[in-house]
């Protein structure tokens, strides 16, 4: 009788502890991987053959001017020395101050990632819509004209560089045709008109109810958008093409049409279902590309996103802004790779 | 599979609709209002003690007053009074004292005062950001500002520590970090003693016909306007850059009506805006020179031989008539055209032969040497161009192109053997570029002068250091203009400097705009004068 206690306390901390263990596990390779990220960032960074100390001070610099700022921006210490103090600085959510607007650059970052939310999640919602459909009518009718279209579309989509497509979209609907807007997030008159929420220029025009805002927004979005859209449809027409093929050869579908069911019921209730797991990870990984920010799409359209925020401060050696932005993006993958996870454990009940 | 088709359809038609039922885009911007694509990305501060990129002085310009200024309506006439109405300089020239102008106000209502304009030059000098050289060069220094700048009533005086040529201080205070700022608001948002450093960086306290709405970097700057301003409220209620990128992007802009100017166009994308109606292309010649240097560390490029052959290895013209077409015409003397002391002889041209015997007199054979050149296209084509001409005469060039970090660090290192970039004056004076160029007192290692180009060359100039100094303190205009002739004739021929092309810009803009002035070679754009 003297172990009963012992034998209950057991009983209740052992669930708890397996319940715990993978969030704990799950947030400690969050941990390492972040650290990983943000050291060898860190290193390259400044063993990059550029000089964050001109940078600020610019060409015309004296010696006397250059030692100054070199000692003050900290980079007579050891790397380490450096990293460490850069780490604790992260731990409190501070990124440090841009060197060149000498902005926090958690400030900027908070300004230019929305517009790349806002985009890529536009973007993705048009690859998914229309590349889930398109890829599985294409494996089901393998060999038909339709699947000769999705082919082609994921070849353009894969060769034509998206700078030119870009162009060539902006000159069209925009120049010629005069159905969307041009480059930038907004018609200048409609800047700064809604008070900005959440960064997103479509949701905060939305919660202001201002129509004519989101209206003007969405004339701006839609043309990247769609060319966002149409990298990702490629990309997820042509893998849940295969995906599909792969299924449709398997026995238990010819089982599923002996006993009579529908057509549809065998793609969609059968089919589709088995694929879910695998499109999920594509599209993870398609959503974490554009949210990563593309570079030429930004340039193109002048869309101030993360891309060519991180791109315009690594040409500037401003180090602290590419490594705040680097730790956000990859902070983005994680993000997708767990929430992929989990979803992996909700459709597939091997996982469970 | 009806279902699926019907599907795929109803998306395709959503999607379409969604599209074509988004109304087109307004075609022309307001009456009051400007609007200018522009790259901003170099802008880092709005405080004009600190700025010192094209972007931002061209808004700060529009934002601050200053004790003088240039007129944009007649920029041959030089400085001119602005927040100072009159000056008088002492007998030994050392002390010039203004008179401010009186009944003006900053943006804030403050008056602007004597004491505003003793703040603004002393805090320049205390915070001695990368511009203030500008100012130190006449011997100012944190520990003796108190003494040589000194407000008393509406006068305020400014005591150099030896005479100079009074032109020559008077265009220095037309630079950006001579404005004048409201001392009251700056100090009312100091933070740990920084003169209001962090606050200004993204705000304004001037007295200009605009002030600063919001600069979100890599966005826009948008500027309102100052309805008070002392020369008339301007036309333009609003001013907006809008940060545009790529020369196509700001060239469909222009021509669907979004901006009223377009400021980065490539030359094709000139030839294609020209012929778009109701869009005007216009030149501007600017102050930005395109040089060649030579190292004189290396034992070959060091003969006076050598030097002069590499000036007959460019070929101004072909590249002028080419690639470089409406951007750059030939300049060979470090003034740019337009500068006080600026001559327009152009003697260099592409002479293999010449350049040949010239070789063979310094008994120069066959030899290899590295070109550095940033990322620009431009500036490596005129690379691969002269590396073209070289081989011609038996010298192999290799090409280093990288950003303008990378090359920039090697080159004030001297380590390169051949630099090929680009310089533009900081101030309207003769001496911006005279003290870079062709001035370089001590052609030391240690005296690491990494801010003279002469130096950064390892050139010792011969006599013209003392050329440039006499220069700098001769009263006598026309005396001073010959001196800086006489400089350049000297310069042209010996130096270790191809000075090759003086940029001209090319703006693209709508028709109905006029009175728009890009400063030219020597200042910043004005956009007061603009009406539609």
């Amino acid at each position: 009788m003297a172990d009963a206690p012992v034998t209950t306390e057991r009983r209740s901390t052992a669930p708890l502890f397996s319940w715990a263990k993978p969030i704990v596990f799950t947030l400690g390779s969050v941990a390492v991987t972040m650290l990983g990220l943000l050291f060898v960032t860190f290193i390259i960074g400044r063993v990059m053959p550029i000089d964050p100390v001109l940078a600020v001070l610019g060409e015309r610099a004296s010696q006397e001017a250059y030692d100054a700022t070199y000692k003050a921006m900290g980079l007579d210490q050891p790397l380490l020395v450096q990293f460490f103090y850069y780490l604790t600085d992260v731990l409190r959510g501070d990124f440090g101050m841009s060197i060149l607007n000498a902005r926090p650059v958690s400030e900027d970052i908070a300004r230019v990632f929305p517009a790349t939310l806002e985009l890529a999640t536009i973007g993705i919602i048009i690859g998914v819509v229309l590349g889930v459909p398109l890829g599985v009518v294409a494996a089901v009718k393998r060999g038909s004209w339709i699947d000769q279209i999705a082919r082609v579309v994921a070849l353009v989509g894969y060769s034509m560089p998206i700078f030119w497509l870009g162009l060539m979209g902006l000159l069209v609907f925009y120049g010629i045709l005069g159905w969307v807007g041009g480059p930038g997030r907004l018609d200048i008159f409609y800047e700064d008109i809604v008070p900005a929420r959440t960064g997103m220029i479509l949701v905060d025009s939305a919660i202001a109810g201002d129509w004519s805002v989101f209206r003007n927004a969405f004339s701006h979005i839609v043309l990247p958008a769609s060319l966002l859209g149409y990298y990702s449809l490629a990309y997820i027409s042509r893998m849940t093409r295969s995906f599909m093929l792969e299924q449709l050869s398997a026995e238990y579908v010819t089982t599923a049409r002996v006993k009579g069911m529908s057509e549809w019921a065998v793609i969609w209730v059968h089919v589709f279902k088995n694929i879910r797991v695998q499109l999920i990870t594509v599209i993870a990984l398609s959503y974490a590309n554009l949210l990563e920010g593309s570079v030429l799409t930004e340039i193109i359209f002048s869309w101030p996103g993360i891309g060519s925020y991180i791109t315009t401060s690594l040409l500037s050696a401003d180090m602290n802004a590419v490594l705040g932005g680097t730790v956000v993006v990859g902070l983005v993958f994680i993000v997708l790779n767990v929430f992929s996870d989990l979803l992996y454990r909700v459709f597939d009940p091997r996982s469970k | 599979m009806n279902a699926l088709n019907r599907l795929l359809t109803g998306a395709a038609l959503g999607f379409a609709v969604a599209v074509t039922a988004v109304p087109a885009v307004v075609a022309e911007t307001p009456p009051n209002m400007l609007v200018i694509a522009h790259r901003i990305d170099d802008l880092t501060s709005m405080d004009p003690a600190e700025s010192f990129e094209i972007a931002a002085s061209d808004a700060l310009r529009n934002m601050y007053g200053k004790l003088v200024n240039l007129d944009p309506e007649d920029l041959s006439a030089g400085y001119s009074p602005d927040l100072a109405e009159s000056w008088e300089v002492s007998e030994d020239g050392r002390t010039i004292t203004f008179t401010m102008r009186e009944g003006i106000t900053f943006h804030s209502g403050n008056p602007v005062r004597a004491e505003d304009a003793e703040f603004s030059l002393r805090r320049a000098i205390l915070m001695d950001k990368t511009p203030a050289f500008i100012l130190k060069q006449f011997g100012f220094t944190p520990e003796n500002v108190e003494e040589t700048i000194k407000a008393e009533g509406n006068k305020l005086s400014i005591t150099t520590d030896k005479r100079y040529a009074t032109s020559f201080v008077l265009n220095c205070l037309t630079a950006t970090i001579g404005s004048i700022v409201d001392k009251e608001l700056v100090m009312a948002n100091e933070v740990d003693g920084d003169f209001g450093n962090t606050w200004l960086k993204t705000n304004s306290g001037g007295s200009g016909a605009y002030k600063l709405q919001s600069w979100k970097p890599n966005e826009s700057i948008s500027l309102q306007a100052n309805p008070d301003f002392y020369k008339g409220a301007p036309a333009m209620e609003r001013v907006i850059v809008r940060h545009v990128v790529e020369s196509a992007s700001q060239r469909l802009l222009l021509e669907r009506g979004d901006v009223d100017v377009a400021r980065n166009l490539n030359p094709e994308d000139i030839a294609g805006a020209s012929s778009a109606e109701g869009v005007v292309i216009e030149d501007e010649l600017r102050g930005r020179l395109m040089y060649m240097a030579l190292n004189q560390k290396h034992p070959e490029l060091s003969k006076p031989e050598v030097r002069q052959a590499f000036k007959y290895l460019v070929d101004y013209a072909g590249m002028q008539n080419s690639f470089l077409k409406g951007q750059y015409t030939t300049h060979q003397n470090f003034l740019p055209k337009t500068y006080l002391g600026a001559v327009d002889e152009n003697p260099f041209s592409l002479d293999i032969e010449k350049a040949k015997a010239l070789l063979e007199e310094a008994g120069v054979g066959e030899m290899e040497l590295e070109i550095g050149v940033r990322e620009a296209q431009e500036r490596i084509e005129i690379a691969q161009a002269f590396q073209n001409s070289a081989a011609q005469v038996g010298i192999k060039i290799n090409i280093t192109v990288g950003t303008s970090k990378q090359i920039l660090a090697r080159y004030r290192a001297r380590e390169l053997d051949v630099y090929v970039g680009a310089w533009g004056p900081d101030y309207p004076d003769p001496h911006t570029n005279a003290g870079t160029f062709a001035y370089n007192p001590d052609n030391s290692d240690e005296a690491n002068a990494t801010g003279l180009l002469a130096w950064r060359n390892g050139w010792d100039t011969g006599g013209l250091t003392e050329m440039v100094d006499a220069a700098v303190v001769e009263g006598d205009r026309e005396k001073r203009a010959q001196m800086y002739r006489d400089i350049q004739a000297q310069f042209r021929e010996t130096s270790p400097f191809i000075v090759m092309f003086q940029l001209t810009e090319q703006i693209g803009r709508q028709e109905n705009v006029s009175g728009l002035s890009l400063g030219g070679p020597i200042t910043n754009a004005a956009y007061w004068t603009v009406t539609k």
